[in-house]
């Protein structure tokens, strides 16, 4: 193989992962911007997206498409849940204790999927009834790499519309920019809370979905998910999305360059490094404030 | 039209208002003057609901909203401006605006609220060519014009304003003071509380002064611009006669 097409073989793999990662770091920023906390349970979203989805499609037979908002449907509940169950009692909580309470309900969520689905790994069939890889040249392109991108921007786009357009998704802005006076022009900012569970739960489950066929499921791809989702939304900008888009590729890309290129056992390692250095050198990340949004609170 | 009785609110163990009783009629500008701390935004905190833990009564035409949370209280009427601002500064001004009424959204009153977005740009016609500007990027007095237009969505019957005048040029605090006569005119009820007690009560009919969490006078504005102890406490006028 030429150096050119294993170039552009490692991009395809890297756009594909990065896409994941920056929806991941989607449903970090839009409970980040609604509640000021980091969801540890984030990574569970995207797993009990993709386990949902196999039951339901292998299991229980239910069509694709079907079984695709169904399962969007079930995660999004469990966001909401958890939000009631665990976030909405506490009054006047610190955002410590509530980053605890995520790491606790990650857990959970894991646990249990294990109980249900145990420790093996599924996959999905893809999406294309047609799995031939479309080449280009040496390099072949995985045509669900394309419905991955496809997917993902069709639901940048969902966003884009609920929060420019829709009273209620101005009104979510409005929470992030300031919970006063989002509270005294007489939004319910309790609500807002809900509301941001459940959406990052439904684009995690949207995640997992869509990476089930290419990269399998297991009870225990949360975790690694979720801090990889963590370093991109970092390296964005905690809070802006258009950052974790754009950090979703770069972070894509350096590990799938630096897996084929240097060795695919610092695969794991690599989004870390990244976030050590997003945090050493920038802190703001790229699209963030430089810390002068924290510093009038 | 507002009264409230007994008012007593906490910051943990720590109580900042202190028993506090006033009135306000409909139509009327009263103006609440007090040194810094003295429980100024903590008592429109309490009325507009942000502060949850207090004792006594404050009724609205006579309806008990003590313990409404904020959402209820705006619902109800009362529409707080609140001290420095505070805008959604990433969000047009005109986001801004429509949230301002965001209580009573909906499709059917759409065009009632577009009538009322009519009102506000007539009021201050600066908003209107500036509607497109992300709020944050607005001048100070501007950015106060804002968060007065915000308030006025939301339909009030009452209009409490935080320290309206608070870093602005003077000229702009003229501007800024013209257009509360203007509203009560056109049958906004306003509270006022303000630092500035000589301009606020030049344009006020009553006024209270409130000091460590209680009232200590109330009465007509002139009677409090005539009164020798307040003009010294908080008008700085006069101070000298107090010294011979």
């Amino acid at each position: 193989m030429s150096f050119f097409s294993q170039l552009l073989q490692y991009v395809f793999t890297g756009v594909a992962v990065g896409a994941i990662y920056g929806m991941v770091a989607l449903g970090f920023n839009i409970i980040y911007n609604a509640t000021g906390i980091i969801n540890l349970a984030q990574g569970e979203f995207v797993m009990l997206g993709g386990m949902v989805m196999i039951s339901l499609t292998t299991g229980l037979k239910v069509p694709m498409i079907l079984g695709f908002f169904i399962s969007v449907g079930i995660v999004t509940l469990i966001g909401a849940v958890i939000e009631r169950g665990a976030i909405h009692p506490l009054k006047n909580p610190s955002v410590m204790t509530l980053i605890i309470i995520t790491v606790a309900a990650s857990i959970l969520l894991k646990g249990g999927a294990m109980f249900i689905w145990g420790k093996q790994t599924y996959t999905l069939p893809a999406f294309s009834s047609s799995t031939k890889p479309i080449s280009f040249g040496e390099a072949s392109l995985n045509p669900q790499t394309i419905w991955i991108l496809g997917i993902m921007a069709a639901s940048m786009i969902v966003l884009a519309i609920f929060f420019n357009f829709t009273m209620t998704g101005k009104a979510m802005r409005a929470c992030a920019a300031n919970k006063l006076a989002a509270s005294l022009v007489g939004v319910n900012v309790k609500l807002m809370v809900l509301l941001s569970f459940a959406l990052s739960a439904a684009i995690g489950a949207v995640a997992g979905i869509i990476i089930t066929p290419v990269a399998l499921m297991d009870y225990d791809r949360g975790t690694m998910l979720a801090i990889k989702g963590f370093a991109t939304a970092v390296l964005g900008g905690l809070g802006s999305n258009i950052g974790a888009v754009i950090a979703g590729f770069i972070i894509g890309l350096m590990e799938s360059l630096g897996a084929g290129f240097i060795s695919s056992s610092y695969k794991d390692a690599i989004a870390l490094l990244v976030l050590l250095f997003v945090l050493f050198i920038r802190p703001g990340g790229i699209m963030g404030t430089t810390g002068e949004e924290k510093f009038k609170k | 039209m507002l009264k409230i009785r007994n008012l007593r609110s906490f910051y943990g163990n720590l109580q900042a208002l202190k028993g506090i009783s006033l009135h306000i009629e409909a139509g009327e500008i009263v103006a609440l003057i007090g040194a810094n701390g003295a429980g100024k935004s903590t008592l429109l905190n309490s009325i507009s609901g942000v502060i949850s833990s207090k004792r006594g009564q404050i009724l609205l035409d006579g309806k008990d909203i003590t313990y409404f949370p904020p959402q209820r209280i705006v619902k109800e009427g009362i529409s707080l401006v609140p001290e420095g601002r505070q805008l959604f500064s990433p969000l047009s001004v005109m986001d801004n605006l429509l949230l301002g009424a965001y209580q009573r959204f909906s499709i059917k009153k759409k065009t009632q609220i577009e009538r009322d977005l009519e009102r506000v740009f007539q009021i201050f016609p600066i908003l209107k060519e500036r509607r497109k500007q992300v709020a944050g990027t607005l001048s100070g007095g501007e950015q106060q014009m804002l968060a007065i237009a915000r308030g006025l969505m939301s339909k009030p019957k009452i209009l409490l304003l935080d320290e309206p005048s608070m870093g602005l040029a003077p000229k702009i605090v003229q501007d800024i003071f013209r257009i509360i006569l203007r509203l009560r005119d056109e049958g906004t009820t306003i509270f006022l509380v303000e630092q500035n007690a000589q301009k606020a009560l030049e344009i006020a009919d009553r006024g209270y002064v409130i000091e460590t969490g209680r009232i200590v006078f109330e009465g007509k504005s002139e009677e409090l611009l005539g009164n020798r102890e307040i003009v010294r406490a908080y008008l700085g006028r006069g101070y000298r006669k107090v010294w011979e």
